[in-house]
């Protein structure tokens, strides 16, 4: 598989094509981050719902190329219903993969493991990274 | 076809590589990199105060580069102040001429094809001296038309800040009829050469622009080192807004005086090697000639212009550019997922906004790829970036974008 291949995998074009949760909400329980990437025209936003230590509900907006769509849908799936430790530590280990740093391996990315094609386009990193940086703002 | 006689003389293009992003910044030739070289091995010393002769050189190479550029745009030796680059260049003129110069009565002028070099720091002096900004209405796709320009201007505007070649569009502004229009209206205009100068022959003085900035690193210089020419009467009446080294005449505790221009502008110690790689890459332009350089870069792209205008699926923003700069998209493809395909070729494209976000807004798209033909670029790597574009469309087409 070329490297093109490996970062265009199905389960990314899915997503770009139907990203999950997507639409914000105005409900000032949700903490709302946005971060917009001015050098490539990415605009993402994250809302994230917290409820009893977990992640209740968690919705996105996104703009951009397909991995940086893709990646935020991701994200929404996989978050909903984690504690906010385990959040935090799969958004780390993401993080960390995406940038091809060491991460704890026994740690479960789910889907997001299809965006480990990304570390082989340093160019790239950011736009999987972006909605999960937003996302961990939320967090704090 | 026409043979390239000057791509060998650029080493970074010493296999499969593909260089199409000039408009961000050029390649350098050997002779430019070994200039740069020269100083740094045989006469690092700083320029002005050494009395040693290797000082004495470098002093004299410094000012040798300053005579070879005033040549180049037709201007005097003292109207060339050396600076960082355009943006510090274009900064220069909003903060010292600018923000003293404004206020809430008066406009300035400028356009959404800007590069956010050349309007930023207009919107910093608006915001802090009440003057009003405006913008001249583009004719489409995006050009500044003199129609245009009269209808924006007013006998308020005492600011034009505006591109000689704007760097998503690439075409040429009618700058020597904006000049004469706006100075009736006593106006001053400041002119963003960044993306001219290496393509067309630039005469400050039949423009008779008040400001003109330029950058090292796009015309085949090394990066660090920018120009800005300002008319002498304006230079003399403006003060400096940097203090320090050898820009100064008695300093006492509490008041110190300045000399005159361009040394009043260039406190501390100034990029040397910068200037002396310049004052090369101006010699190499100047010998091949600019106009051959202009003659053979639009074959080039005519070239490439006649092969993708069929092409179903390319979005070119920018038909007949005057500067070899293509602006596009592949249709469905946002702008980074179609630049890894091109980078996986070893083809160096540009994607984004290009810091210039007003004229994608304009476009109305979130951003775009940019191509530049230059000087080193040949006929056989437009066939192999004919060819990429067309795999490129059928693979992201192929993926369902």
């Amino acid at each position: 598989m070329s490297n093109l291949d490996n970062l265009y995998r199905e389960i990314i074009m899915e997503h770009y094509k139907n990203p999950r949760n997507h639409g914000l909400v105005d409900n000032e329980n949700y903490k709302s981050n946005r971060i917009k990437n001015p050098s490539c025209g990415d605009d993402i936003t994250v809302q994230t719902l917290i409820e009893d230590n977990k992640v209740k509900d968690i919705k996105q907006e996104a703009t951009g190329c397909s991995i940086s769509v893709a990646s935020a849908s991701v994200l929404t799936e996989i978050m909903k219903g984690k504690t906010v430790e385990d959040a935090k530590r799969i958004a780390d280990a993401y993080l960390n993969m995406v940038t091809n740093k060491e991460y704890d391996q026994s740690i479960d990315l789910e889907e997001a493991s299809v965006f480990s094609g990304v570390k082989k386009f340093p160019a790239r990193i950011k736009c999987a990274s972006i909605a999960w940086v937003a996302f961990k703002d939320t967090l704090e | 076809m026409i043979e390239n006689k000057w791509k060998q003389d650029f080493p970074q293009l010493n296999g499969d590589f593909y260089y199409f992003d000039s408009a961000a910044t050029s390649l350098k030739p050997e002779i430019v990199i070994n200039s740069v070289n020269y100083y740094n091995r045989e006469l690092s010393s700083n320029i002005n105060r050494g009395m040693y002769d290797k000082s004495q050189k470098a002093t004299e190479l410094y000012e040798e580069s300053r005579k070879t550029i005033a040549k180049f745009i037709n201007a005097k030796n003292d109207e060339i102040i050396f600076t960082r680059g355009t943006t510090a260049s274009l900064n220069f003129v909003a903060s010292a001429y600018g923000l003293t110069n404004l206020t809430a009565d008066d406009e300035i002028l400028t356009s959404e094809l800007e590069h956010h070099s050349s309007v930023l720091p207009w919107i910093n002096v608006a915001s802090k001296t009440k003057a009003k900004l405006k913008y001249i209405e583009l004719e489409k796709p995006g050009k500044i038309t003199i129609e245009a320009f009269k209808k924006a201007i007013t006998n308020k505007t005492k600011v034009v800040a505006i591109n000689y070649v704007s760097n998503v569009m690439g075409y040429i502004v009618p700058i020597k009829e904006i000049v004469e229009i706006a100075h009736k209206h006593n106006a001053i205009v400041i002119v963003d050469g960044a993306q001219a100068v290496q393509h067309i022959p630039v005469d400050v003085k039949a423009l008779d622009v008040d400001f003109f900035a330029f950058s090292g690193h796009k015309m085949l210089g090394p990066t660090g080192i920018g120009v800005l020419y300002g008319k002498q009467e304006l230079l003399e009446k403006i003060k400096p807004i940097e203090f320090g080294g050898d820009m100064t005449i008695d300093v006492e505790k509490n008041s110190f005086g300045w000399k005159v221009s361009p040394t009043k502008f260039e406190a501390g110690t100034m990029p040397i090697a910068g200037a002396i790689g310049l004052k090369t890459a101006v010699d190499y332009l100047t010998n091949i000639g600019i106009d051959k350089v202009s003659e053979y870069t639009k074959d080039l792209y005519n070239y490439f212009l006649n092969q993708v205008e069929m092409i179903k699926g390319l979005i070119i923003y920018n038909p007949n550019s005057d500067a070899n700069i293509f602006t596009f998209n592949l249709e469905n493809v946002p702008s980074h997922d179609a630049i890894s395909f091109f980078a996986e070729k070893n083809i160096a494209l540009r994607a984004g906004q290009h810091c210039a976000k007003l004229i994608h807004d304009y476009l109305n798209i979130n951003a775009s790829l940019r191509g530049t033909i230059y000087i080193y670029n040949t006929y056989e790597e437009i066939d192999f970036l004919v060819e990429t574009i067309k795999e490129a469309i059928d693979y992201f087409k192929k993926l369902g974008f």
